[in-house]
């Protein structure tokens, strides 16, 4: 982050909210920094693509990725294409609210990246049978017996299958179970 | 360490809803009526017979996400304030929350198919009682016991952690509800409905999250200075 007032900006949002903590700032990149970034063990990066406009280390998020694992969240200083954006695990802007950005830290740290959009958010033919036995009333071992696997993949399915329709109830997935005729009304109850 | 404060008592009531009008609805809830004058704050909790900081907790719980009291805050405020506050919420959900979300709601699926009608609307029933269920539960036993412990009376073996031990989630079905509206509403649906309903969820959900944080920061932590007082 090339911007000391970005920089202590966001140490103040974390300061005053308490969710995240900065571990450290890294202004520019020398072999130094890079031995730092590689080191570090934090839950997400906050870049300022503009660090990258006169390097030719090319593309950020690429380039920070080869040195961890964590999400890579950009706060650009100056305009940034769309096309540019969609390669960040989300984008914060200066004028979003101290909230508003602890909320998408938040949404970039919990979802893992290899699960980004284009993997398909619809539910795959798999987690409908599952989540049809859940609409049934079914327990994890039950659903578990049925398709020979083991509870904790059912478990992992479950996860998927909320994270992607965003419905954590069982009450919740009955009703879209339903409105999508995986089941019909009689099977239920 | 949280100096996020906006509100003062000697403001004037209508400098606090310029700041966040959605505190309209907390002055509604607490009988204080629009046409403020230039009376302060205080001045107007005085009117309503309403702990002035008390008051200024709950616009602070409000209006800044995040926001923790101190101790200092929470010592200067009074308790039964903050459940008059609560009790009123809880009569809104019922009486007026609810009503408005249903009868949209009525109105939204009422070109689906009977099936996809009932479907729907009693996902929304289930979640009302749900909800009424624990209201009655804090109204029954959780308020008396504040009440019990500001008088200094002793409260049997319940306390303010058997409350949060017991104190479940209302916001998880209603976030269901959300998505299910957003996402997956049958085609025949009612569209011009579906944003006032979704306006309506999201309105609902923000301020039942607000009403929780209410009992779980300031409440609770509350009582237990309280029951530990009584201790020493």
């Amino acid at each position: 982050m090339p911007s000391r007032v970005m920089a202590r900006g966001i140490e103040g949002v974390f300061h005053d909210l308490g969710e995240f903590k900065v571990e450290g700032i890294i202004s520019d990149f020398s072999p130094r920094e890079e031995a730092i970034l590689k080191n570090m063990s934090v839950d997400v990066i906050i870049v300022d693509p503009a660090i990258f406009a006169h390097s030719s280390a090319g593309n950020a998020k690429q380039y920070i990725s080869g040195y961890t694992d964590a999400p890579v969240v950009a706060f650009p200083s100056v305009f940034m294409t769309e096309e540019a954006a969609r390669q960040y695990d989300a984008v914060l802007s200066l004028y979003d609210s101290p909230a508003d950005i602890i909320h998408k830290l938040r949404s970039a740290v919990s979802s893992p990246k290899d699960s980004a959009p284009t993997e398909g958010s619809e539910l795959s033919a798999r987690e409908k049978d599952i989540l049809i036995c859940v609409a049934k009333g079914m327990i994890n071992k039950e659903i578990a017996d049925i398709f020979n696997i083991s509870i904790h993949t059912v478990i992992t399915h479950r996860r998927n299958i909320t994270r992607k329709t965003g419905i954590k109830t069982v009450a919740g997935l009955t009703v879209y179970a339903l409105l999508n005729n995986l089941i019909d009304a009689s099977s239920v109850e | 360490m949280n100096e996020m404060k906006f509100f003062s008592p000697d403001m004037k009531m209508s400098d606090l809803i310029e700041i966040n009008y959605r505190l309209l609805q907390v002055l509604a809830r607490l009988g204080m009526n629009i046409g403020f004058g230039e009376k302060s704050v205080a001045r107007i909790c005085a009117e309503s017979g309403m702990d002035t900081n008390a008051f200024i907790l709950i616009c602070d719980m409000y209006s800044c996400p995040g926001y923790t009291p101190t101790g200092e805050a929470l010592k200067a405020a009074d308790p039964m304030s903050v459940v008059r506050y609560l009790h009123n919420s809880h009569s809104f959900y019922i009486e007026d929350g609810f009503k408005a979300l249903e009868e949209i709601m009525d109105e939204l699926v009422s070109p689906c198919s009977d099936n996809q009608k009932n479907v729907i609307l009693d996902f929304l029933h289930e979640y009302r009682q749900e909800v009424e269920k624990h209201f009655e539960y804090e109204e029954k036993v959780f308020f008396p016991y504040v009440e019990s412990v500001v008088k200094g009376l002793s409260g049997g073996d319940y306390s303010a952690a058997t409350f949060e031990e017991n104190h479940s989630n209302i916001e998880e079905k209603l976030n269901d509800l959300k998505n299910i509206v957003m996402k997956y509403l049958p085609p025949a649906c009612n569209r011009k409905t579906a944003s006032d309903v979704l306006y309506a969820l999201f309105s609902l959900s923000e301020d039942l999250e607000k009403h929780t944080n209410i009992e779980n920061c300031v409440l609770v932590p509350m009582v237990n200075r309280l029951e530990a007082g009584k201790e020493a």
